[in-house]
């Protein structure tokens, strides 16, 4: 690990941290007078640093390539999972009337998703779109185990593989 | 404009009165965890919806912290029951 | 009422029905993975619904941007919840219901 690296994450993590204690706490600067920008900025910045030191080495693991590439088109897919949800939730609340059947199974199947990002997008998105939640992940072979609550939903996983290739394309890893 | 949110809170709040009686019945100990950790998430919407009844925006941060902590919550739990243990030496 | 409040009156009532749907998913599912697949799915989209119509409400201020950090982090928080209680149940041998099971 190099040495800009460990001061580029640093500095971002520091970023990201104070960003968050102005959304959450700036409201409180106009509560109080006389008006000290000063000090009340540094408990803010006393409060972010000392978290950025503990959590630094977590919070950006790694360098990674073409990343607003990644970004623009994670933000797509977002608004697509978005739509898959209101999908499952209304799928749900078939079942729980009882118009559609309940025939749960367990499936497993193989993917070409490696990094840890990719892995972590697709179980939740498994979990969130209609009748699948994921039980297990073997991050070596992209192997996942699925509990489906029909036959389609796991049909769509199985044979279909719409979203295996969405969030391959969006990560760069078919 | 009072009403809908008072009747969201009301319809909530009964909601959770019955993931509790579900918490008592339930077979086993999983079940129980679960309507738990449903109650934990009712609870959250509850908040903001207090908050917006009572027109008092603090309680915005303590649904943001009541977040936190029930998902560290279920995933203790969940953690114990599964390995018996919380880390492995 | 104006426009504004008759569509955050919407939404609310829409999140509402849905945790409505998923409190009685609880009771009607038969075994521990069905009930997770009903709460799991119905509390992200009733809680997603009802912040979004109280950020409707609210207009454009700080209150708008704090619900919008509850919301993405309980979509964030919820699915990793429901698999690890998922995974811990599979994990300690709780058999999957069948169809024609006696149902728990």
């Amino acid at each position: 690990m190099s040495r800009e690296s460990r001061t580029f994450r640093f500095v971002l993590t520091f970023c990201i941290m104070f960003i968050f204690w102005l959304l959450l706490s700036w409201w409180t600067i106009y509560l109080i007078e006389p008006f000290d920008l000063t000090m009340l900025l540094s408990k803010g910045v006393l409060a972010s640093l000392i978290v950025t030191c503990l959590t630094y080495e977590m919070f950006v693991p790694s360098r990674s390539e073409k990343v607003l590439l990644k970004l623009r088109r994670f933000l797509g897919y977002i608004i697509w999972e978005l739509y898959q949800i209101v999908l499952a939730t209304i799928d749900v609340a078939y079942r729980v009337v009882g118009t559609l059947p309940v025939d749960p199974r367990i499936i497993e199947f193989d993917t070409t998703l490696r990094s840890d990002f990719a892995l972590v997008t697709f179980a939740n998105s498994i979990t969130l779109t209609p009748g699948t939640i994921t039980i297990n992940v073997e991050p070596e072979r992209g192997r996942y185990m699925v509990h489906a609550i029909a036959k389609e939903p796991a049909d769509s996983l199985e044979v279909d593989q719409t979203m295996q290739k969405y969030v391959g394309y969006v990560f760069l890893e078919e | 404009m009072i009403i809908p949110f008072l009747v969201t809170g009301i319809l909530i709040g009964c909601t959770i009165l019955a993931c509790s009686y579900r918490a008592m019945i339930g077979p086993g100990t999983f079940n129980r965890i679960v309507a738990a950790n449903v109650i934990g998430t009712k609870a959250i919407v509850l908040l903001v919806v207090v908050g917006f009844i009572f027109e008092r925006p603090q309680f915005l941060d303590i649904a943001i912290m009541y977040a936190a902590i029930s998902f560290i919550g279920t995933i203790i739990i969940a953690k114990y029951a599964e390995r018996g243990e919380l880390c492995s030496p | 009422m104006l426009p504004i409040e008759i569509l955050s009156t919407i939404f609310l009532a829409g999140g509402a029905f849905f945790m409505i749907a998923g409190t009685a998913g609880l009771y009607k599912f038969p075994d521990f993975y069905t009930r997770l697949h009903a709460t799991g799915k119905c509390d992200t989209m009733g809680q997603v619904l009802i912040i979004f119509g109280c950020m409707i409400y609210e207009g454009w201020s700080y209150i708008t941007i704090k619900l919008l950090l509850v919301s993405a982090f309980y979509l964030l928080a919820g699915p990793a919840g429901t698999h690890a209680l998922m995974k811990a149940g599979y994990v300690t041998g709780i058999k999957p219901w069948k169809k024609g099971d006696q149902r728990n």
